[in-house]
């Protein structure tokens, strides 16, 4: 199929479209960002029946539907449940390669968040290493309002 | 009761990282001929179509109404599936539902996409939470790498071991003339190539494509007068857990272990590894090869990368996987998982020509997508005895 283009003179059409989206976190997301945002507190929400507490929190239970929730504060410090190094400079990187991504289950909760983790060689970074929260001068109750994680002690 | 559903017929394009020689429902359309030049039937003869991608690769919002000239779909019933990564598994899947329903009895199914029209990795970000998991997140590929730093530290997997699928996987595409990506690599070309994420090199992972695929299914009704020894589907499983990134077990692909347990448990299989011949996987990168066939029941949790490593599933081997040369070698996503479903049912119809296992009695596709899903079809020679 070398010869493809074989009497074709392909054009070629730029979009002139830009959507900008917004989207509304709604009222779980919202309380979250705004103890976030006011007390650095982290919170997540508990399915009594299913004994798991959701980071982030959910409205309804993913597990078994219910709506019976209750809020919980979880600790800002927990383990590194895995992690990678991404090297490459995409555009839709928002930070300076390289960029630790980790994937951080803190104390009291049973699912992870995707955060930065810094202060450490990428190198030396281990799946159950111990981390904490280190959070954002510039608070706008966004999930940056905690700047990233670091290792405990540091 | 639901009727039996066979595939009598696929299509394939000529698969390249840029067709800017046609447009997409050009693209389309040169699939669809394919298919129905295989199967030796007229669009006259299809009663509906189902047709999928993922829009923000091409910014085409109404697909399914925009296509038709290349479908053909023209006044006939059109449905637009997407789901991610998994929208060609899902597509066959659909098609399967509308044929066993009975309210259809030959359907086309259609899975494309031009990944040359826009930023891939962009695009791939719109799958995850904006609020949760986008703002620190991008790409696909950070998300796999996260996968396989859990499975090496649990398992005490290298990247050898991934970098062995990625040698056969392409090994296995100088086969076909359809992939895009048609050079033998070796483990050490492999390991040397650019780090992208830890532990994934630029060989590990899928190219992007620009690529259509097209399989027309028909009810038990028709489907031995369509062709002598159609494809048959014995099972469909479809299993979609993500809420969140940090929900997911890394390192285990969870959906995998749900559908296949689901479709071998009613097919009877008990020892999928010596029942089924072949297994056209969805696989992304290099190390999902080793960890997702666990999770299929292939080999035990932790067996995976011994079992790629003794050959066993190169051609010529006990279980090839991948004889297309897989995700690795050609990856137009929409098209992905629904060219993995044809590769499978030329399998079994015996029409793979190079890359064809002998003997196939039953084959497996899959489908994956970005938040750790699985799609899968269970394929078969015989008329499922349910």
């Amino acid at each position: 199929m070398a010869d493809i283009f074989k009497g074709i003179e392909p054009m070629v059409y730029k979009s002139r479209i830009s959507v900008p989206y917004h989207w509304w976190a709604g009222e779980t997301a919202s309380r979250f960002l705004v103890a976030l945002r006011d007390e650095q507190k982290i919170l997540g929400t508990r399915c009594a029946a299913c004994n798991k507490t959701y980071l982030p929190p959910r409205k309804n239970c993913p597990l078994c539907f219910s709506a019976s929730m209750e809020w919980m504060e979880v600790s800002n410090e927990g383990t590194v449940v895995t992690f990678t190094v991404a090297r490459r400079q995409l555009a839709s990187l928002p930070r300076k390669a390289p960029v630790i991504f980790a994937m951080i289950k803190l104390d009291g909760a049973d699912t992870a968040i995707l955060h930065y983790l810094d202060g450490v060689d990428p190198g030396r970074v281990k799946i159950g290493m111990r981390v904490k929260a280190k959070f954002s001068k510039d608070r706008g109750a966004r999930m940056q309002d905690i700047e990233c994680f670091v290792p405990k002690g540091e | 009761m639901a009727k039996r559903v066979a595939i009598v017929g696929t299509g394939q394009t000529f698969h390249k990282s840029h067709r800017p020689d046609v447009n997409g429902q050009e693209l389309i359309n040169e699939a669809v001929r394919a298919a129905l030049a295989d199967s030796g039937l007229k669009m006259d003869d299809i009663d509906a179509v189902i047709i999928g991608n993922m829009d923000h690769f091409e910014g085409i919002n109404y697909v399914d109404c925009w296509s038709v000239d290349g479908s053909g779909a023209t006044m006939k019933p059109i449905f637009k599936i997407t789901t991610g990564g998994t929208t060609g598994c899902t597509i066959a899947i659909g098609g399967y539902h509308l044929v066993a329903s009975g309210a259809f009895d030959r359907v086309l199914v259609i899975g494309w996409e031009k990944n040359s029209e826009s930023d891939t990795s962009g695009a791939i970000t719109t799958a995850f939470d904006p609020v949760w998991d986008r703002l620190v997140f991008a790409g696909a590929i950070s998300g796999l790498a996260a996968e396989a730093q859990a499975y090496m530290a649990r398992y005490g997997a290298t990247d050898k071991d991934g970098a062995r699928v990625s040698v056969r996987d392409r090994k296995h595409a100088l086969n076909n003339p359809h992939a895009q990506l048609r050079k033998e690599v070796t483990l050490d070309e492999v390991l040397a190539s650019p780090m992208l994420a830890d532990p994934i090199h630029l060989l590990d992972v899928c190219p992007r494509t620009d690529g259509a695929c097209a399989v027309i299914m028909a009810s038990e009704d028709v489907a031995e007068k369509i062709c002598k020894s159609p494809d048959w589907i014995w099972g469909t499983g479809n299993r979609h857990p993500y809420a969140y990134l940090g929900d997911a077990d890394y390192g285990r692909l969870t959906s995998m272990k749900r559908a296949s347990t689901e479709i071998f448990k009613k097919a009877g299989i008990k020892e999928p590894r010596k029942q089924i011949n072949v297994i056209e996987l969805y696989q992304p990168y290099s190390f999902a090869g080793i960890i997702w066939i666990e999770d299929m029941g292939i080999v035990e949790p932790g067996k995976g990368a011994e079992y790629i490593g003794s050959g066993a599933t190169d051609m010529g081997g006990e279980l090839p996987i991948n004889p297309s040369g897989g995700v690795i070698s050609c990856n137009p996503i929409g098209a992905t998982g629904l060219i993995r479903c044809a590769e499978a049912a030329m399998q079994v119809m015996g029409k793979a020509e190079g890359r064809q296992v002998p003997d196939v009695n039953f084959a497996v596709s899959t489908g994956f997508g970005g938040c750790w899903w699985t799609d899968m079809v269970l394929h078969g020679k015989k008329k499922p005895n349910y």
